[in-house]
């Protein structure tokens, strides 16, 4: 008790370094444990986002890229899928449901989707929770839109309330629709998926607004559809027949076996992240050795007025092992503290900018075992310096050798 | 037998020597009373030093015994000589006696956080322990305003080496070891310090073994002793 009270007043007396030291572990840990909950808040939001959805169709391209630009809005489609062959394979017999998505516009740096009512009658995201609306309706007639709740809240839309969409993507869109204006009629619930940040109106207003000369209302292509079996057993029959379909270049993916793909593409670039963070933790666990060593030899006078007192060899020993368990704690603390209050604070940028959503702030396992390591290693590397302290104090006696 | 009658400190046959060095001391005999004030000098490169690491119990003798207050050394394992140090002995240094990341009372107390036997000698609880440090700080001419630095380095050279006797003198040790403690005082300085150390040991019934160089302050001691003259090693 007396060696955890000594250690902790000798680290206050040189707080200044003392404190640099905590804050290079302190960084590693963050930046380690930070990884991980991207990473990992990356997947379960990613493999949240769709359930329910037998099959995804679109113009050929990858499968990693039509799940990526159809179902998370990130990057754009290579070409698109004409609306007669998406006429054909919805009314195929199996086909219990399609959800057609039509993107390309935006409005204010969100995109906006066109889409039919089944895409609020059949989207389902987080196992099996449907769209739920917050405010309003949906849209029923043209010039209407469903704004996603974080669209809503970040511009303080309310129903009612008329805007205009822009062609393209981007914050940067000037080639503004200004000659028609949409009528926000509804607002969803918040549902963590990119729904969120995107505005949704029917495919024919979308037509509307491109072609306003045309009379016919009907889209001439879509971006891709989601597809609901009524057998599920069909689907990979189905799959190799819209992939075979000769009237046109299309691929037709399972939700779940091209999320894996994905996974295993950015598996080894996460893989490299947890290795470089892990060496910067040892960095870091590195300069707390740095630091005691250099210390070790202004504070021989300090273990011979300990060993005259009464304290054993071991007792030296165990205070500078204690000591460097202390900073790895004061570290692991600080790191994980900022890397919450970081989160907390970059939590909008992450979800706006690459569709991350954090999923709460409460302590993961992960960092309670980093925390628990990076603790247990400052103790072995403090047996370092403590086995020098040793043999110096019993090499030393009594003798305040400076 | 009982503990009074034996010597505070006695010597047989006492030889050691540092690890792959030539021998540095080898003492025949040489015994000190209870109660006594001793004053042994030599010059540096002596092993006085190594003669206190011995008495102290922080380095063990080659061959021939040590024995402190009753107790020998050479039957003890190291750790039970860390213990009986803790409980029997007080040590004063030459200078930076103190831990300067503790307060005044927090140092003075220091010996009694290692052995709970000196502790029970002041007293059961904390309150004791801080009434007595006080206490023997006052004693030692140190103003209540000093007892309550937070920070030693604030103290001048001579109110340390006062903070360090009370140290060395808290919860009654039987011998006090000074190892050259006024060597960096002026000199009224000095004789006042020693005078303090004497009254105190005096009404502690501690054994004093003050070793220095500086033989103008040994007519104060009830005996001289000359570790050249004790050490064969130099004959």
């Amino acid at each position: 008790m007396i060696i955890l009270r000594l250690s902790w007043l000798s680290l206050w007396n040189r707080r200044g370094t003392v404190l640099l030291t905590a804050l290079g572990i302190a960084v590693s840990v963050m930046l380690l444990a930070g990884v991980n909950k991207i990473r990992t808040d990356m997947r379960t939001g990613f493999a949240n986002t769709i359930s329910d959805a037998d099959l995804i169709v679109g113009a050929r391209s990858g499968p990693v890229n039509l799940l990526l630009y159809s179902v998370f809005r990130l990057g754009d489609a290579t070409a698109n899928v004409s609306w007669s062959t998406y006429r054909k394979v919805a009314a195929h017999p199996q086909v219990a449901w399609t959800i057609p998505l039509a993107l390309g516009d935006s409005h204010r740096g969100y995109r906006v989707l066109g889409t039919s009512e089944d895409y609020f009658a059949h989207y389902r995201y987080a196992g099996d929770r449907p769209l739920v609306l917050g405010q309003g309706r949906i849209f029923q007639g043209l010039s209407e839109a469903v704004l996603g709740a974080e669209v809503a809240e970040a511009l303080g839309y309310k129903p009612g309330q008329s805007i205009t969409l822009s062609h393209g993507v981007g914050e940067g869109s000037f080639n503004e629709h200004a000659a028609h204006p949409v009528i926000v009629t509804g607002i969803l619930k918040r549902t963590g998926t990119p729904a969120d940040r995107t505005v949704h109106v029917s495919l024919q207003t979308l037509e509307a607004l491109h072609d306003a000369a045309g009379a016919d209302l009907t889209p001439e292509s879509l971006t891709a559809f989601i597809v609901g079996l009524r057998d599920r057993t069909a689907t990979f029959q189905i799959q190799r027949d819209i992939n075979e379909y000769r009237g046109e270049a299309l691929l037709a993916i399972l939700p779940g076996v091209a999320l894996q793909q994905l996974w295993e593409v950015a598996g080894v670039a996460e893989s490299a992240l947890l290795v470089v963070a892990a060496f910067v933790v040892f960095a870091g666990l590195l300069g707390l050795l740095t630091a005691l060593l250099t210390s070790l030899n202004e504070r021989r006078r300090e273990m011979a007025i300990l060993r005259s007192v009464g304290a054993r060899p071991q007792q030296v020993f165990a205070l500078l092992m204690s000591e460097a368990a202390l900073i790895g704690l004061i570290g692991a603390v600080l790191g994980l503290a900022a890397l919450h209050g970081g989160l907390a604070l970059a939590a909008g940028w992450l979800e706006a900018r690459f569709g991350v959503y954090l999923l709460g702030n409460g302590l993961t396992a992960f960092e309670l075992i980093t925390g628990c390591a990076v603790v247990f290693a400052a103790l072995f590397v403090g047996a370092i310096p403590g086995w020098r302290a040793y043999r110096h104090t019993l090499a030393d006696g009594l003798t305040l050798r400076v | 037998m009982t503990a009074e009658l034996t010597p505070a400190i006695q010597l047989q046959q006492l030889r050691y020597a540092w690890p792959q060095q030539p021998s540095l001391l080898d003492i025949t005999a040489l015994t000190v009373q209870r109660g006594e004030r001793v004053f042994l000098h030599g010059p540096s490169g002596s092993g006085k030093s190594t003669l206190l690491g011995l008495l102290g119990g922080v380095l063990q003798a080659a061959s021939g015994s040590v024995s402190v207050l009753g107790q020998n050394f050479t039957a003890l394992s190291a750790a039970q000589r860390d213990h009986y140090r803790a409980a029997h002995i007080g040590f004063i240094f030459q200078q930076f006696n103190l831990l300067p990341y503790l307060p005044v009372i927090d140092n003075v107390l220091l010996p009694l956080r290692f052995s709970a036997e000196r502790r029970l000698r002041v007293g059961t609880d904390e309150r004791a322990l801080v009434v007595e440090a006080r206490r023997l700080l006052a004693e030692l001419g140190l103003s209540a305003a000093i007892q309550q630095q937070s920070s030693v380095m604030a103290l001048s050279h001579g109110q340390q080496q006062r903070v360090a006797a009370a140290r060395a003198l808290i919860g009654r040790p039987g011998l006090l070891i000074a190892d050259e403690p006024t060597s960096a005082l002026d000199a009224d300085a000095r004789e006042a310090f020693l005078q303090l150390l004497m009254n105190e040991c005096r009404a502690a019934g501690t054994t004093l073994v003050f070793v220095s160089h500086d033989r103008s302050l040994g007519a104060l001691f009830d005996r001289q002793l000359s570790l050249q003259e004790l050490n064969a090693v130099n004959a």
